[in-house]
């Protein structure tokens, strides 16, 4: 095994270039688990570290710019306002000594369906922007996941930062486990309510071979609230069209039978965290002063 | 290949590490340091915690070609680390001022650092060891049984102390939420961090 200790972006990529199998590791709270059980031998392990840039965040107009590495902590502490849903999901990653190490890179790298990441990109609305000595190109959250742990990075690619949308409303992220922390999720779900365009986006994790969102369901709802006039009236939203929305999110899923939860249960729970995310996101849009900043 | 950095504030050098080895492991066989407890491997129990720069991580996940040039903080440097914190206190915020002397006498040597033990002069442990005070909360409330877990809850009660001196119960429970205890059933363990808590604020008047 050789380390490789890029101390710029540019030397990153370099070395990526001349050895498409190093493994990039970052935090480490994934690939080194593998190399600790002996399930993974890399040739080559590329130290992201001592990049700077893979470190840092800035806030712009329309997006967050967050670098791949920035650790969720950071996020939780920093990013609460712009990205309500990715801090909460956030607050759920595994533990203190886990958030400190790991960051949105490491997940989107590894693509597990079970990456607490995943629902809030997919509801927010992200694009992933990564690159290779060939240049660097932007991919959409929603065409990202390609399979279990698999994404569309090419060998020689490496994510460099992922584009945001900043909250334009209220976002929330529920997460189904054993217990609070030291979990990965049995399933999990993400709702953003983007009040400037009036609709609905969705994340579905740990209920599908990839996370996905839950298209129909969010079609169906944006087409009732509009049909409706919610947006303007602000009223509350009628129960049937909460269950149907909770249902066609159920639908979604294509989850299996694992240790951690059947399928049955699983597309069950999801349709339960639907319908709740989006009494929570509403009451906030609503503004009825039920203060939910936090909850989980 | 041979690593560099920093331990307890004295410059080490492992040598003859290989690639994908762990921090942890680095500690444990390497340089001699057997206080942060190798469990899990997962990062699931929190028994390796370390600080890494001053942030607790488990030492089991970071590869240890990656603590190149920075600074690790063991169970075995962590009463020397609150005494330069207290002792700097106000003009260091982050704590991490340990190894900031010139005179090279800060910090744990690796041999005191490997025989360190806490060990009592008579039936009272701890007794003529120099103790940070969450070690010497954690012996007074009895939040030690087996003490496997011990080290790891020992660096991040610590950390969370520097972080945030008046925690609240959610806030002491957050922070230890990554360090498993199969003994205990944690209460003994907040009651020792409560009391370390409350005697660092009772210091904190008295100056």
């Amino acid at each position: 095994m050789d380390f490789l200790r890029p101390a710029s972006w540019e030397e990153a990529l370099a070395a990526k270039a001349e050895h498409p199998t190093a493994v990039p590791i970052a935090g480490g709270t994934d690939v080194m688990v593998e190399i600790n059980f002996d399930h993974r031998r890399p040739e080559y392990l590329l130290d992201l570290n001592r990049v700077e840039l893979l470190n840092e965040w800035e806030v712009g107009e329309e997006n967050v710019r967050l670098g791949a590495s920035v650790p969720y902590t950071r996020i939780m502490e920093h990013l609460r306002a712009e990205l309500p849903g990715l801090a909460l999901a956030s607050h759920t990653v595994a533990s203190p000594q886990i958030r400190n190490r790991g960051g949105v890179g490491g997940n989107l790298g590894t693509a597990s369906p079970a990456g607490d990441a995943h629902p809030a990109l997919l509801a927010a609305g992200a694009e992933v922007e990564v690159e290779s000595v060939r240049g660097s190109r932007f991919i959409p959250i929603d065409e990202f996941y390609t399979g279990v742990k698999r994404n569309a990075l090419a060998p020689d690619e490496l994510i460099k930062t992922v584009h945001i949308k900043k909250a334009d409303g209220p976002q929330q992220y529920s997460k189904v486990g054993t217990r609070n922390a030291m979990v990965i999720a049995v399933c999990a779900f993400g709702l953003a309510l983007h009040p400037e365009t009036r609709t609905v986006r969705t994340g579905i994790g740990s209920a599908a071979p990839t996370p996905v969102r839950a298209k129909e369901a969010e079609d169906f709802l944006n087409a009732a609230l509009e049909e409706g006039g919610f947006w303007e009236s602000g009223k509350i939203i009628t129960p049937s069209i909460a269950k149907q929305f909770a249902e066609l999110a159920s639908g979604a899923c294509n989850p299996i039978d694992d240790v951690r939860g059947t399928a049955k249960y699983r597309r069950h729970a999801v349709g339960i965290m639907a319908r709740r995310t989006l009494g929570w996101t509403w009451e906030q849009y609503r503004g009825t002063g039920r203060t939910l900043e936090g909850a989980a | 290949m041979r690593v560099n950095f920093t331990v307890n504030g004295r410059p080490q050098e492992a040598d003859d590490v290989w690639e994908g080895e762990s921090l942890l492991y680095v500690l444990r066989e390497r340089l001699g340091l057997p206080g942060s407890k190798n469990a899990c491997e997962q990062g699931e129990c929190g028994s390796c915690t370390v600080r890494l720069d001053g942030v607790p991580v488990c030492s089991c996940l970071v590869a240890a070609g990656q603590v190149e040039g920075r600074e690790v903080v063991t169970v075995e440097g962590l009463a020397d680390y609150a005494k330069q914190r207290a002792e700097h206190s106000g003009a260091c915020g982050t704590g991490a001022c340990g190894s900031s002397a010139s005179d090279g006498k800060q910090g744990t040597a690796l041999q005191a650092a490997q025989q360190w033990s806490a060990k009592g002069t008579d039936s009272q442990t701890g007794e003529g060891t120099e103790l940070s005070p969450i070690q010497q909360a954690f012996i007074d409330a009895g939040a030690v049984q087996c003490g496997f877990c011990t080290p790891g809850l020992l660096v991040a009660a610590d950390e969370m102390l520097e972080r945030n001196p008046s925690p609240s119960d959610e806030d002491i429970r957050e922070a230890l939420s990554g360090n498993l205890c199969r003994c205990t059933g944690y209460e003994k363990i907040l009651d020792a961090v409560r009391l370390a808590a409350a005697r660092q604020e009772r210091q904190g008047e008295a100056v």
